[in-house]
């Protein structure tokens, strides 16, 4: 369950921008995980709702973006949609395929409610 | 766990010694809790972040890396589900690296020293890293292992991660190349069921094979998938128990350190 880290290591940097920004609270989270990723969104979130109790970020809505998996054929150069590491050109058949999208893994942004003087 | 923001600090992890003190790794957490009293709230407004989740642990995977680089140190991250021989691997080869270069291991496990003492009594530099309730070790805690480690210039560092195919592929340890090992007792299949793992590794080694004929499991098929996962990977196949293979092996791994 490496989720649970990776959610406290989400809190750490949001609530540590958030307080750079002087917010009162960070009401959402946009994060940008890539189909091969390997993080499960909705793990993420449930474990995000734990590691977010108690600080400026608790209650914020997580939305995620999840780009395709795009590999590119490193013998004929055609690009075509991919679920795995091991696929295969449709083109050309051949294997060896470099992944060019679908690996993200980013805190893209967050919405932070400002303080009322 | 920090009731203020919820983070567990160092996670549990505890760094052991072989017969030596405990420690527990929390030298590089910072806690800023300022206090706030604004009773008004105001409007809300976005801040991009495009920042990579990963970045605390891949900054501080670039700092190990540099202090191995220029210490001439070869680090190996060694990746497998439990039970397929990391240690035994390990045990069986460091005796004969040791006549040509320093090693030391560093051993991550959520729970006991087992590994570290059997590693221990090989005579050679080790480390226990327990990971309490956590499935990988991250850069933060090799960075503080490794301060507690008597390392040599010139030398290999092995690094056996927790027994796992899954959570360890993610996080970079600043190693040199991730080697992931798999036992002919599980299946032929297990590149194609764990991808991320062998597509991340640099080097595959098939152990267990004195087991062959006993159990049903195709070598050239789970190569296949291997390197249908990750087009470079170095094969190797071998067996801890009789030592079959593992001259190739060590000699391949006696030429990248020297040459380190």
């Amino acid at each position: 369950m490496h989720e649970m880290s990776i959610a406290l290591s989400i809190v750490e940097a949001i609530v540590a921008k958030a307080r750079e920004e002087g917010a009162a609270k960070v009401s959402g989270v946009d994060l940008l995980i890539g189909k091969l990723a390997g993080i499960e969104p909705e793990s993420l979130k449930f474990c995000f709702a734990a590691a977010a109790k108690g600080t400026l970020a608790e209650h914020a809505l997580i939305t995620v973006e999840e780009p395709e998996g795009v590999g590119e054929c490193g013998e004929c150069g055609k690009r075509f949609p991919v679920n795995f590491y091991y696929a295969e050109c449709p083109q050309c058949r051949s294997l060896r395929i470099k992944i060019i999208s679908g690996e993200e893994f980013l805190i893209q942004s967050i919405t932070i409610e400002e303080k009322g003087e | 766990m920090c009731d203020t923001c919820g983070c567990s600090g160092d996670g549990g992890v505890v760094l052991r010694k072989p017969g030596g003190s405990v420690e527990h790794g929390d030298e590089h957490h910072e806690h800023d809790h300022k206090h706030h009293h604004h009773h008004h709230e105001g409007s809300s407004r976005k801040v991009v972040m495009e920042q990579d989740v990963l970045l605390k642990n891949n900054l501080f995977a670039e700092r190990n890396r540099g202090y191995f680089e220029a210490r001439n140190i070869f680090v190996l991250n060694f990746l497998s589900s439990p039970g397929s021989g990391k240690t035994s691997l390990l045990e069986k080869i460091i005796p004969a690296l040791q006549q040509r270069f320093p090693v030391a291991v560093i051993e991550g496990d959520q729970q006991t020293t087992n590994d570290a003492d059997r590693i221990h009594a090989l005579g050679v530099p080790v480390i226990q890293i327990n990971t309490g309730s956590g499935c990988h070790l991250d850069a933060s805690m090799v960075n503080l292992a490794m301060k507690e480690l008597d390392l040599q210039d010139n030398s290999l560092l092995c690094i056996e991660n927790v027994g796992n195919l899954v959570c360890p592929a993610l996080f970079d340890l600043g190693e040199a190349l991730k080697v992931v090992i798999i036992s002919v007792t599980e299946g032929d299949d297990k590149p194609l069921k764990y991808p991320t793992m062998f597509h991340e590794a640099d080097i595959c080694i098939l152990n267990k094979i004195d087991l062959l004929p006993y159990v049903e499991f195709d070598v050239a098929k789970c190569r296949e998938n291997a390197m249908r996962v990750s087009h470079n990977l170095e094969w190797f196949e071998v067996s801890a128990t009789t030592g079959e293979g593992l001259a190739v092996w060590q000699e391949w791994l006696e030429k990248r350190v020297s040459h380190s």
